[in-house]
């Protein structure tokens, strides 16, 4: 079966006890979009990312990557995980880290192979990280990191690529580097992205669609449909002002903590 | 005592080459400890898990005893000790922090079984003190056989697992999102871990097994970042630390230990130093300005 669907859910629930998450999701993310996930912490972006990566079966509702259930075929799904402070001392370089995302999860020792080596290097040169090719992983700055992270991601050719957080704590020029690379590797080859973020900005201009989970609801719809006043301030059940200036988006009266997002819904 | 009678005392090589020969099994199993406890060190550094190491030796040690009291089987004392350790750590310390508590829990009642049990012992005291301080001069064929099937067992455990466990130990949420089974990987990890240490403290004793387990990819990680190189080393540092403490201990009374950790420590040192070094003048070769996305640079 060959399809066009790089991600869908049908009538997708997902529960922590008593407290939905969300439930009613229905998401078809097509090859070559770009989709983002926003939300308040705590509202479901992280469990929606484990169901995604098959780490967390949905309570109800079917989930699909590229046609298939989630764990069947690991390398429909590329992973971009948040940053985080990597040991100058591990004991990987670039070009290893890269090649854990192609075969790392195989059984056996494996061994270096010319063809292995080729895609490596042809990787690392899409993403401009071939001059720290043989640099320890833990000597490179955030943003080169999270280049490496995309490298890392894209080596095996998913269909869907899954970014989490992936320009948290990166300075504003890594940030657009980074954005720039997810970007042109969907017209580049057609890959779908799920960028979970908690800030839109960076990602508005390359987002088709937006999700924004919060207090057991969503919406999904374009970024106008979904960024405005009216819709954030019925989702959240209380006054939310939207603001468009210089080409940003800045969203005034959200509730500061996840639990106040939470229990908004269930007062209103 | 002068000087040169303590001197003869630590290197003698009179009748050298008789005693080589007497020491042939030492040898094999010495050459056999460094290449398993070399492999296994890697992943001892990349998981973080020295102070367990630690903690695995003085159960063992506490086994061995326990058995040589009871006058039972002492490498199946060791083994079921050191097993036992490796497996309630990995069971329970899932966590860096949790982890360290039980260990700095398990670690003194292990010490504290071990002396029990030895005070108890009425036997010979050499057997007593080689526990903890190594008694490789000693090995003879039954223990080698035991040693060979072992690391057999070791070393096949490690190369089905190697690669996922590498993955594991260096990045687990990534890993964990590729489908690797992180958790069960861990388990593995510390039975043959247990395993490792149980064999090794028949040979260089509990108290200085984190020299073959630990110092060897400690310090190979120092001087190159490559994962085949940082293999490759450490076998090397293990299997030299050992096999050069034998022939250097060959003539002298003293056990073998110290002649095993200092050889060890002194690579260590050698290795920090070079790294430092190239911390200082870089590590990768001459840059070259290469177009990245949006002219980005370093």
């Amino acid at each position: 079966m060959t399809t066009r669907t790089a991600l869908e859910l049908r009538d997708a629930a997902l529960r922590y006890g008593r407290r939905t998450l969300w439930s009613g999701l229905n998401l078809r993310v097509e090859a070559g979009e770009f989709v983002a996930v926003l939300g308040a912490n705590g509202s479901g972006k992280t469990s929606f990312l484990r169901a995604v990566l098959g780490l967390q079966p949905l309570d109800c509702g079917t989930l699909l990557v590229a046609g298939h259930p989630p764990r069947q075929r690991r390398d429909d799904v590329g992973y971009v995980p948040q940053q985080r402070h990597i040991d100058p001392l591990v004991p990987l370089r670039v070009r290893d880290v890269v090649g854990q995302g192609l075969d790392g999860h195989r059984w056996g020792t494996g061994w270096p192979s010319p063809g292995r080596r080729r895609r490596i290097d042809e990787v690392l040169a899409a993403v401009g990280a071939t001059r720290f090719a043989d640099m320890p992983i833990g000597l490179l700055s955030g943003g080169e990191q999270q280049r490496v992270r995309i490298a890392q991601a894209l080596v095996a050719d998913p269909k869907l690529l899954l970014c989490d957080e992936p320009l948290l704590s990166l300075d504003m020029r890594s940030q657009r580097t980074v954005t720039a690379l997810v970007d042109s590797r969907r017209r580049g080859s057609d890959t779908a992205v799920v960028f979970v973020t908690h800030e839109i900005n960076p990602v508005l201009p390359y987002v088709d669609r937006v999700l924004y989970l919060a207090g057991g609801q969503f919406r999904i719809g374009s970024v106008d449909q979904v960024l405005n006043s009216a819709t954030l301030s019925e989702l959240y059940g209380m006054p939310i002002e939207v603001l468009h200036t210089g080409g940003r988006i800045i969203v005034a009266g959200l509730p500061e903590t996840a639990s106040d997002a939470h229990h908004a819904p269930s007062i209103a | 005592m002068t000087g040169s009678g303590v001197w003869d005392q630590i290197f003698n090589f009179a009748d050298y080459p008789q005693l080589l020969a007497l020491v042939h099994n030492s040898l094999i199993a010495g050459a056999i400890l460094g290449v398993v406890g070399g492999l296994i060190s890697t992943f001892v550094m990349k998981r973080d898990l020295p102070f367990a190491v630690h903690s695995i030796s003085e159960l063992s040690f506490a086994g061995a005893s326990g058995a040589l009291l009871l006058g039972v089987n002492v490498v199946a004392g060791s083994l079921f000790g050191s097993i036992l350790a490796a497996v309630v750590i990995g069971a329970l310390g899932t966590r860096a922090r949790d982890r360290n508590s039980i260990i700095g829990v398990l670690m003194p009642f292990g010490l504290g079984l071990g002396v029990l049990f030895l005070a108890l012992y009425k036997g010979r005291s050499a057997n007593k003190f080689g526990l903890l301080t190594g008694q490789i001069v000693a090995v003879d064929t039954p223990q080698l056989s035991w040693l060979i099937a072992t690391s057999a067992i070791v070393l096949l455990g490690l190369a089905l697992i190697w690669r996922p466990l590498s993955f594991a130990s260096t990045d687990p949420e990534l890993a964990a999102a590729r489908g690797v089974p992180v958790a069960a990987l861990s388990t593995a990890f510390m039975l043959l871990l247990g395993l490792t240490v149980a064999m090794s403290v028949q040979i260089v004793g509990a108290l200085l097994v984190l020299s073959i387990v630990c110092t060897p990819a400690a310090a190979a990680m120092r001087v190159t970042a490559s994962p085949l190189l940082v293999t490759l080393l450490s076998v090397v540092f293990a299997v030299g630390s050992m096999v050069g403490g034998i022939l250097l201990a060959l003539g002298s009374t003293i056990p073998i230990s110290p002649y095993v950790t200092t050889i060890s420590f002194t690579i260590y040192l050698v290795c920090r130093l070079v790294g430092f070094y190239r911390g200082k003048h870089g590590w990768s070769r001459p840059l070259r300005p290469l177009p990245g996305v949006h002219g980005a640079t370093v």
